[in-house]
């Protein structure tokens, strides 16, 4: 299980900060994470499975993508990125 | 009392009023772009379209503008695209009971069967053997214009930027482009054969007689006769062939109302003076309507952000800017006052 850590509005819609959320890549989690709590289903991955552009995906502190490889422990954190207007 | 939904870059404001004094009675959706608000009148359901910066454009739904939003499902393009919905632009109630469209950006239609809840996305417009040829203009492949006929759920018309007009007489089904007429005076004479590069910014129809429609196009304003078959230039008159947003009168067939704008990159009023023009013999002839509005303001009012309610003598006309201020007239467009102002850039205002 990797330890998914979300921030507001994420985590107001998944129902708390943290999530043990099993998968094999960034992707899979995510997948994993809409399938337990469908009201964040589109707002981190869009339609098409890719990680919106305007939000980082953090493994263990590195930028990670949809196909970077989690292990079980491993620590992801969803943030917005610093951009915007 | 009227109700104004104003969407903005900031937030969706619900102001209530008397026709000249407004005040803000609610605010959702703080920081993030609301492109489009409405009141659904079968049902008094709100329905706003907003795009977080972040997390992409959905639908939200409330019976109390004051309390909580749900998010609807089902606007999203279909897996396997090589893109993902990047805006929804409109939100339209049909004419078939609990039936509502909406628009987005690349050019999805959307309908809804229960009020809103549920979206599924229109497949004959979006699978028409022409979309590969579809582009979008400035502001994106917009499908920003539905405009049913009342009274029969079977006839639409959409329009997208810059690809035109659209007419079902099947509720949906098959589709087809209707741009015959219109000049495209934006690509030299000799490619003007193509049918579908036409950058339509709005189209209101008459509900009284709903053959009769008007368009404001990039490049001036038309009428259509024949329910959208073909159309007419009727922009003689006008200070600028350029705007976005039209308004007609329910009560009055040849009645429509614009805002020019100068073209190209500058889209403020021509010498800086705000004026709204109203014709009330089908574009024959146009009247500068401006007591109360600024003389020098160079802002930009874009396609959503104008509105009307009520009828005939009594017809209202609001309009917002993206410099954050609202105007409103109570008197048909013969006087004008400011109801709102110091908002975040208006991206567009429906009355309720």
């Amino acid at each position: 299980m990797a330890q998914v850590t979300l921030r507001a509005p994420l985590s107001e819609l998944c129902g708390g900060r943290t999530h043990a959320i099993a998968g094999a890549t960034v992707r899979e989690v995510l997948v994993a994470l809409e399938r337990e709590h469908p009201p964040i289903a589109g707002w981190v991955l869009d339609e098409q499975g890719r990680i919106r552009e305007h939000v980082n995906v953090f493994v263990n502190g590195i930028p990670g993508e949809e196909r970077t490889r989690v292990a079980d422990g491993d620590r992801l954190h969803v943030l917005p990125a610093i951009t915007g207007g | 009392m009227t109700e104004l939904l104003v969407g903005t870059k900031k937030g969706l404001f619900r102001l209530e009023g008397d026709g000249a004094d407004f005040e803000i009675t609610a605010r959702a959706f703080a920081g993030q772009s609301v492109e489009y608000a409405m009141r659904d009148p079968r049902t008094g359901r709100y329905l706003a379209s907003v795009t977080s910066w972040f997390y992409g454009p959905r639908i939200w739904v409330t019976d109390d503008p004051t309390g909580d939003w749900e998010q609807a499902e089902g606007t999203v393009l279909p897996e396997g695209e090589e893109q993902a919905l990047e805006r929804l632009w409109v939100i339209v109630p049909g004419e078939a009971e609990g039936v509502l469209y909406a628009g987005g950006d690349p050019g999805p239609l959307y309908e809804s069967r229960d009020g809103g809840l549920t979206w599924s996305l229109n497949e004959g417009l979006w699978n028409h053997p022409t979309r590969p040829d579809w582009n979008p203009g400035n502001g994106g492949l917009c499908l920003h214009t539905i405009a049913p006929w009342p009274g029969d759920p079977s006839r639409l018309l959409v329009a997208i930027s810059a690809v035109g007009v659209w007419l079902s007489d099947d509720g949906g089904t098959t589709w087809r482009h209707s741009n015959h007429g219109i000049v495209p005076d934006y690509v030299p004479e000799d490619a003007r054969d193509n049918p579908i590069q036409h950058c339509v910014h709005d189209v209101r129809r008459a509900p009284g007689r709903p053959e009769r429609l008007f368009m404001q196009f990039h490049g001036g304003v038309y009428r259509s006769d024949d329910a959208g078959a073909s159309w007419i230039d009727v922009g003689d008159g006008l200070p600028s062939d350029f705007g976005f947003p039209i308004v007609v009168d329910p009560a009055d067939p040849d009645s429509a109302y614009v805002i020019p704008l100068i073209g190209a990159e500058d889209r403020t009023p021509p010498e800086g003076a705000v004026r709204v023009w109203e014709t009330r013999d089908g574009g024959e002839t146009w009247t500068a309507r401006g007591d109360g509005l600024p003389e020098r303001a160079y802002l930009t009012i874009l396609r959503e952000a104008f509105d009307s309610a009520g009828e005939g003598t009594g017809l209202e006309l609001y309009f917002g800017a993206t410099s954050g201020e609202v105007f409103g007239s109570a008197d048909a467009g013969a006087s004008w006052r400011q109801v709102a102002d110091h908002l975040p850039p208006v991206y567009s205002v429906r009355t309720a």
